[in-house]
């Protein structure tokens, strides 16, 4: 890790002789959020250092998770550091204070995370791609899941806050079984005894939850050892390799949706792991893989035109021509990814609990939002 | 020693040069730092009529600065979207004009530190501290809970809200218009201070059995200046939500009432500008230690630490001795 | 865990006996979340134990009380992964949250006690940045692993066929153990003499000779072995990360202040009052508004009044007793 900073820092010098793109990376490097915005920034800057291109200059800063940190980090960006490109936001709430007012100010933005759906429909912009997916993606590949694994009776459970809502929103999208029960939790929430009484008494043949962070790992301890015994479905991020050792033996087994895993066989993807098992001694997560694939894209489209031409630049990176870690990877006409969502499941390899693929959620999948995109 | 207004004067000429500095300088951040910093000490000075003057440690300020920033929020959208505001038994058309939003902001944050303080004052010390702590929890919670304004991801307004004559947009304009208010603020709490009310108001914080002697009521005094210090609050919580063009409820955090604390004791508590020149520290220690390392935290709260146990009184206590403006 | 159970086996039941089951489970589901709503209280009770003593020894606001809890949670899922064994990891995590607290005292928090409430809470708040930015630099940005034992894992039948998790029946005993502990050392030892003194009277106690500052140098010890504990023991059901202290932290000044500060009684009566509030407010209050509005409203209106249920909750009680239910002074 220390050794991309150098590696940055040395662009960096180097930049002021002569940098011909600026790329600003706002994350979450501090605070209890920090894994994943550590995540996405290393992957990121793995892809720019194998690129060898010493004509990019990354500036990153942390946004501490705090959404008015994040717009003045923004603004100081496209004022005085001038970037031509900007990326990192992790939480679609701080994606939301960025985004508009960033593109309106002609500045592109890759997202590698987050993928709120008034970014996707109404509030779509040419300059705006998400390279991960759309927030409700790996929610409707649960529901598809689900059916496809005989369930009819669902409880569902998220926190109460507007992607909590939308998890659940997308989960039933797809899901045609019944549901016997909804609960929205607070948010932050660190303790599921009631909840879990709940779906014990519900009838339920399967629970779906979306809980990120520290209450995925505190709910699925606490499933655990309730004695409640209905399978348990969640997307990726409760179960993600950052995450996993923490929720340990409480997750073996359970299945969970996601559009990248270590193990989808393709030549970039497995040199990816290498590599970055290399430079960092850890397993790359989702995380990594989006902050991977996303500077991938935007070398991809610097090979072939300059931010300074934004059509031609825009043009580029619509191509997608670029070597995914998932494989086939195009944009739908919102810029938002079409592409295949697995089911994995929890196993333990070694000491280290990982997924494994279990098999196709969603193949091909696009975003509900897209027609509502006018651009 | 120095004397405190060479410590004054120093600190209003620095947040005249720096910025004017920067517009030579083509380095618009660092105007936006400075009117950060100037939105903070606004939030701060607003503190400190409470904390300050009348000995009221209220950790539940955020309350106040989150509903200044949601006044202009939720009247900004409005406006934006061109849907009246309906208010039960009539409706109003949302407006994007700071005067008005302003003047909304203050009365509403000021009818509701009313209600809070007369509340509160029932207690003392530290029971005073959690109540206002229990406010500022049930506005956060409301926030999060109150879809039709963002829930817990909050609501971006995408330009900012105008002002008569002035481009708002323009970092430099923004700025000015702030430091205009911070400095009329900070004049009207120099009056307020040498003021009969203000007097009887430190009376009634360090003796409140004279003032009570002399025939007035020392609750009231205080209910006086926490709606004065919520109001304040509030107009910057409308400037700051401005600034951002963006209201969550992390401006009700409770966490939030423990900065704009901070604020008030890093400068030096019920100094007239020992709030401005917190804000100003805390800013630029924020800015300059997030680019030296990841675990900046660790050296804000070192710094923080040495104040409070070497530096009583603050900085401005540091640099110029014991002597509160109202000593 | 469960899904390898795979799917028709757990199928639910034939809509019409579902229903009987579902009116006779809400009886053992009220039973269960008021079970629930007591284990909470009872963590709180240990969190907010050590907050009021420190308070009622020394007059000090300790805001850096849930940074000793999760010093706690950490050193346990530290040693817990080194050795495995949790018996040893929660008794390190005593002692680790101990010891950090005794030099946080003789370093920072004694020159604090003749300092004004303000500085305090300024010097503590410090003291939290420095904590958990310091434990993120020493155990890294990712939550820790910690687990149950094997011993104390899974669900125990409880009578009236309640299934309630073994651990959390364990948690109650134990908190209420360290409770009953707590209480005879203060009313029934020596230390707890002249701790009862140091509340009463400090310049009386000094004078006869006690070494004031070693006792308090004990009392703050005493409270950050309480709060290390219990972190230690929560977090082997929850995540186990940095800032996971702070939403406890003001849990527990709730709780003492409804209790009134400085009084143990208090703290164990808010502690229960806080859980029970927060657990069946969370439940219940959904399902009461149900009752005159439409589902989806009342759920929204529901869930927001239950997340602002104890700060309600404390409003009322100090604007009934501006000094708590048990507190003398303020």
């Amino acid at each position: 890790m220390r050794k991309l900073f150098i590696a940055a820092a040395l662009s960096a010098l180097a930049g002021a002789a002569g940098a011909e793109v600026k790329v600003g990376m706002i994350t979450t490097l501090s605070g209890g959020g920090a894994g994943l915005g550590i995540d996405v920034r290393d992957g990121f800057m793995l892809a720019i250092e194998q690129s060898g291109r010493d004509d990019i200059e990354v500036v990153i800063e942390d946004d501490q998770r705090k959404p008015g940190i994040a717009v003045q980090l923004a603004d100081k960006m496209i004022q005085s550091d001038k970037v031509d490109v900007l990326t990192g936001i992790i939480w679609s709430n701080l994606a939301m204070a960025v985004v508009p007012a960033a593109t309106a100010q002609g500045v592109f933005y890759l997202s590698p995370n987050a993928g709120p759906s008034q970014l996707a429909g109404a509030g779509c912009h040419p300059n705006y791609f998400n390279v991960a997916w759309q927030n409700d993606n790996l929610h409707e590949a649960a529901g598809a899941y689900a059916n496809s694994a005989g369930y009819e009776n669902s409880f569902l459970m998220a926190p109460n806050y507007p992607a909590g809502r939308d998890a659940l929103t997308g989960y039933k999208r797809m899901f045609e079984g019944d549901l016997a029960g909804e609960v929205y939790t607070k948010l932050g929430q660190t303790d599921y005894a009631a909840e879990i009484a709940q779906i014990r008494a519900s009838g339920a043949d399967s629970v779906y939850f979306f809980l990120p962070g520290g209450m995925g790992i505190s709910f699925l301890k606490q499933y655990a050892n309730s004695g409640v015994e209905i399978p348990v479905v969640g997307p990726a991020f409760s179960f993600d390799q950052g995450i996993l050792q923490a929720v340990g033996e409480a997750a073996l087994g359970v299945v969970n949706t996601s559009q990248w895993s270590k193990d989808i066989d393709n030549p970039t993807n497995l040199a990816f792991v290498k590599a970055f098992q290399a430079e960092y001694g850890r397993l790359p997560s989702l995380y990594a893989s989006q902050g991977f694939d996303t500077a991938n894209l935007l070398l991809s489209a610097l090979e072939k035109a300059d931010p300074s031409d934004p059509d031609a630049f825009r043009a580029a990176l619509m191509e997608a021509d670029f070597d995914s870690t998932r494989g086939k990877f195009r944009f739908g006409p919102n810029h938002h990814p079409i592409q295949t969502i697995y089911a994995r499941k929890v196993v333990k390899e070694g000491d280290v609990y990982t997924n494994k693929i279990i098999g196709v959620a969603l193949k091909d999948h696009a975003d509900a939002y897209a027609d509502e995109c006018k651009m | 020693m120095i004397a405190e207004r060479h410590v004054n004067l120093a600190l209003v000429l620095g947040l005249i040069v720096v910025p004017s500095w920067a517009l030579a300088a083509d380095e618009p951040f660092t105007i936006t730092l400075a009117t950060r910093a100037v939105i903070l000490a606004l939030a701060a000075v607003g503190l400190n009529i409470a904390l300050g003057i009348g000995g009221l440690v209220s950790l539940g300020h955020a309350a106040f600065f989150g509903i200044g920033g949601y006044v202009m929020g939720i009247l900004a959208y409005h406006a934006q979207t061109f849907t009246p505001l309906d208010l039960g038994a009539f409706s109003i058309a949302g407006t994007k004009a700071m005067p008005v939003i302003w003047l909304a902001a203050i009365v509403l944050s000021a009818f509701v530190a009313a209600v809070i303080g007369a509340l509160s004052l029932r207690t003392s010390g530290v029971y005073f501290i959690m109540i206002t702590l229990a406010f500022g929890q049930m506005f956060y919670y409301f926030a999060v809970s109150w879809r039709s304004y963002g829930g817990a991801d909050g609501m971006s307004i995408y330009v900012r809200n105008s002002f008569p004559g002035l481009d708002t947009l323009v970092p430099i304009q923004f700025f000015a218009l702030c430091l205009v208010l911070l400095g009329l603020v900070l004049y009207l709490n120099a009056r307020l201070v040498r003021s009969r009310f203000g007097l009887a108001l430190d009376a009634a914080r360090q003796v409140p059995l004279r003032v009570r002697t002399v025939g007035l009521d020392p609750l009231r005094l205080k209910l006086a200046a926490f709606v004065l210090s919520g109001a304040v609050t509030g107009l910057a919580g409308a400037l700051y939500a401005d600034l951002n063009r963006f209201v969550s409820p992390a401006m009700f955090s409770w966490q939030f009432s423990g900065e704009i604390m901070v604020l008030v004791i890093l400068g030096g508590t019920g100094r007239l500008f020992g709030p401005v020149l917190g804000a100003v520290v805390f800013v630029a220690l924020e800015h300059f230690l997030g680019g030296l390392t990841d675990f900046w935290q660790i050296y804000l709260g070192i710094i923080l630490l040495l104040i409070v146990l070497f530096a009583r009184g603050g900085i401005i206590g540091l640099l110029c001795g014991k002597r509160g403006l109202h000593d | 865990m469960q899904a390898g159970a795979g799917p028709g086996v757990f199928r639910g039941p034939p809509r019409l006996q579902r229903d009987r089951t579902a009116r006779h489970m809400s009886a053992i589901l009220i039973v269960e979340q008021i079970l629930n709503g007591l284990q909470f209280g009872v963590m709180l009770f240990l969190m907010a134990a050590g907050l009021t003593l420190i308070f009622g020894v020394m007059g000090l606001i300790n805001l850096a009380h849930g940074s000793l809890y999760m010093i706690g949670a950490f050193v346990a899922a530290a040693v817990a992964g080194a050795t495995g064994s949790f018996l040893l990891a929660m008794i390190c995590a005593l002692v680790a949250a101990a010891v950090a607290g005794a030099i946080v005292e003789i370093v920072v928090i004694r020159r604090l006690y003749a300092a004004e409430h303000l500085d305090q809470v300024l010097a503590t708040f410090a003291l939290i940045l420095i904590f958990s930015e310091g434990t993120r630099w020493v155990f890294g940005s990712f939550p820790m692993y910690l687990e149950i034992p094997d011993y104390l894992s899974g669900a125990v039948t409880l009578p009236g066929g309640i299934q309630y998790p073994l651990y959390r029946v364990m948690l109650i005993g134990a908190g209420l153990a360290v409770g009953l502990g707590l209480w005879a050392l203060i009313e029934h030892t020596r230390i707890g003499i002249r701790i009862r003194a140091g509340e009463n009277d400090r310049e009386m106690v000094a004078a006869l000779g006690v070494d004031i500052s070693r006792l308090y140098t004990l009392v703050f010890a005493l409270g950050a072995a309480l709060a290390g504990l219990s972190g230690a023991m929560v977090g082997a059901i929850q995540s186990v990360q940095v800032g996971m202290g702070e939403p406890v932290l003001i849990l527990a000044f709730v709780v003492i202040v409804i209790g009134g500060i400085g009084s143990i009684r208090g703290a164990l009566v808010g502690a229960l009052l806080v859980g029970l509030t927060d657990t069946l407010g969370g439940v219940f209050l959904p399902e009461l508004f149900k009752l005159f509005m439409a589902p989806a409203a009342a759920t929204s209106v529901g869930s927001a009044l239950a997340s602002m249920s104890i700060y309600i909750v404390m409003s009322l009680v100090l604007i009934w007793r501006p000094t708590g239910l048990f507190g003398g002074r303020a």
